[in-house]
């Protein structure tokens, strides 16, 4: 079997979460990488794709109307080089989630998305209900069309291999859908989704100053990302893509430090498959303490400057 | 402009649901059930395109079971103008769903299809962009905000690491995400204008589209529960568990 992958690419480097969807499809068959942009952008894409071991062969398809993974050209490129897989996988991304659905459709394939394990060929598990239960589902389509949930699979080394690249012919065309504009804040800090430290913040940080006095200072010295919960992020404390939860990301890191957090279910479903959890609240009944490794009770305004001190 | 708003009929937002002691799937008899959270924002931008003046209809959708009528009539308090409920057996699968919609989009013309993007049950955040693909319209999905200038709409997107905005034809397709309103609570008075609000019932088997479910479930599981942790008593405690018990700091 062989199976197409698409590739995300960043500063050189394949993503991380396109990396965990590489190590999932080496668990079905011979890996086909597809990287897209324009020109420049599709070149060293496919530069970055070639080295990641695992990867026998990287498609490169460059073309102007590809530059910004629109899905509507992005998703006719992808059915047009459908035919030769078996299945077509995409990391449970925002570009991800956008594109495989439709892809999906036009092929006339039910997806699956959030993939966190493979059962065999056709048969996988996701999460339903915020991630409270585990489905296994068996798919009888031809296709299967997968999105995979990043932190469920180890990723794939980012360097060390040297597939060959070949480029796709591309013919699509788009005229519904332009791009505008982006809006993505640089930052020093590692993305939540590859962070291997997390502090988060909730509802007790109070505001978006708490967050820059207290919080900033504990994740700058564990290296670590910043996160939030949904409340922190419709109050305006931090930007909308800090949120981990059921609609937000899903992480997991080796150390998730949940500061001033209640943990609502749907917050839960977002971080709880981290390697270590630690609660700071000052209440010993919140859900986030039963899910806690370490738990500690008190005033954050005081523990957290302490912690950051110690550390 | 008329606008088509689907929505999903769900166990309620606040439900923490069980699954079954055989395997076969979660127990929802009995749970309150409510407007998938989504959708309601989907319904609420819609209307106030309407009262805006960009658009002049909004017609919600349900499919599913005869009960998904009260979270139409939950639309029709919220604003919309009128609905239809496609009567199915169970809740279908998003292709399914997708291609009812498509069905009634053929019907009904709209030149905006404003969709939640993900119902809370199943999580699947397919069914917008599969509509999409399947009428071959432009999609604007996990919108955080909606204009609609010179005939097309503008859609400011979240994404990894922040935010885009794209310009499309219409017709379009659009899923909400959270941000994008706070949907309004149903007065009284328009909860009772909503029961005379038109609801228009159509035999889902009846539309001509095959409803044959594509993925079995094999079972359904609770997920892997963490082991009961510790309080500990300070920071030094704290600091001390995370360096030689738990080895990642």
């Amino acid at each position: 079997m062989t199976v197409l992958v698409f590739v995300e690419t960043e500063a050189g480097q394949v993503r991380q979460a396109s990396r965990s969807a590489i190590a999932a499809a080496e668990k079905l068959g011979d890996v086909h990488a597809l990287v897209v942009g324009d020109a420049a952008a599709s070149e060293a894409a496919a530069a970055a794709a070639a080295k990641v071991p695992g990867v026998a062969k990287v498609l490169k398809a460059g073309a102007d109307v590809l530059a910004h993974d629109l899905a509507e050209p992005l998703a006719d490129l992808i059915v047009s080089l459908a035919g030769n897989y078996t299945h077509l996988l995409a990391a449970s991304s925002a570009i991800g989630k956008n594109v495989m659905p439709r892809v999906a459709a036009l092929l006339d394939v039910q997806p699956i998305p959030d993939v966190m394990a493979i059962v065999d060929a056709d048969t996988f598990v996701r999460p339903i209900y915020a991630g409270n239960a585990l489905a296994t589902v068996k798919s009888s389509d031809a296709k299967k069309v997968l999105t995979i949930r990043a932190a469920s699979f180890d990723p794939a080394p980012a360097e060390g291999g040297s597939a060959p690249v070949e480029a796709v012919n591309v013919t699509v065309q788009d005229t519904t859908s332009r791009f505008v504009s982006q809006h993505t804040p640089t930052s020093d800090r590692p993305e939540l989704e590859s962070a291997r430290v997390i502090v988060s913040g909730g509802r007790g940080l109070q505001s978006g100053e708490n967050f820059h006095k207290y919080l900033e200072p504990l994740a700058d010295k564990l290296g670590a990302a910043i996160g939030a919960s949904r409340v922190a992020v419709d109050s305006g404390y931090v930007p909308n893509d800090c949120q981990v939860g059921q609609t937000g990301k899903i992480v997991a890191p080796e150390l998730y430090i949940a500061v001033g957090i209640s943990g609502a279910i749907q917050h839960l479903a977002g971080m709880k498959d981290s390697k270590v959890i630690v609660a700071i609240n000052k209440d010993p009944e919140a859900p986030i303490v039963q899910v806690a490794d370490y738990s500690l009770i008190g005033d954050l305004f005081e523990i957290v400057p302490e912690l950051t001190a110690a550390l | 402009m008329k606008i088509l708003v689907p929505v999903k009929r769900v166990v309620d937002y606040n439900i923490k649901v069980r699954v079954k002691s055989d395997g076969t799937g979660v127990e929802t008899a009995g749970l309150k059930m409510s407007m998938n959270p989504f959708d309601e924002i989907a319904v609420e931008e819609a209307v106030r395109l309407r009262e805006k003046g960009a658009a002049t209809e909004v017609v919600a959708v349900s499919i599913g079971v005869q009960q998904a009528q009260d979270t139409l009539r939950t639309a029709l308090a919220m604003g919309a103008d009128r609905a239809i409920l496609v009567l199915t057996e169970e809740s279908p699968e998003p292709l399914a769903v997708a291609k009812i919609l498509k069905v009634l989009v053929e019907r009904e013309k709209p030149e905006l299809a404003f969709l939640g993007k993900q119902a809370i049950d199943d999580d699947m955040n397919a069914t917008g962009q599969m509509l999409a693909g399947l009428l071959g319209w432009p999609q604007g999905t996990f919108a955080s905000k909606v204009e609609i200038v010179d005939g097309r709409a503008e859609v400011t997107r979240e994404i990894d690491g922040g935010s885009e905005t794209v310009s499309l034809t219409l017709p379009a397709i659009v899923t909400a995400d959270l941000r994008l309103n706070e949907p309004r609570y149903a007065s009284l008075p328009n909860i009772m204008k909503a029961k005379k609000k038109p609801l228009e019932t159509l035999q889902g088997a009846d539309l001509g589209v095959d409803l044959t479910r594509r993925l079995t479930t094999v079972s359904v599981a609770e997920p892997p529960s963490r082991k009961a942790g510790v309080t500990v008593k300070s920071v030094a405690e704290l600091v001390e568990k995370l360096r030689n018990e738990a080895k990642v700091i």
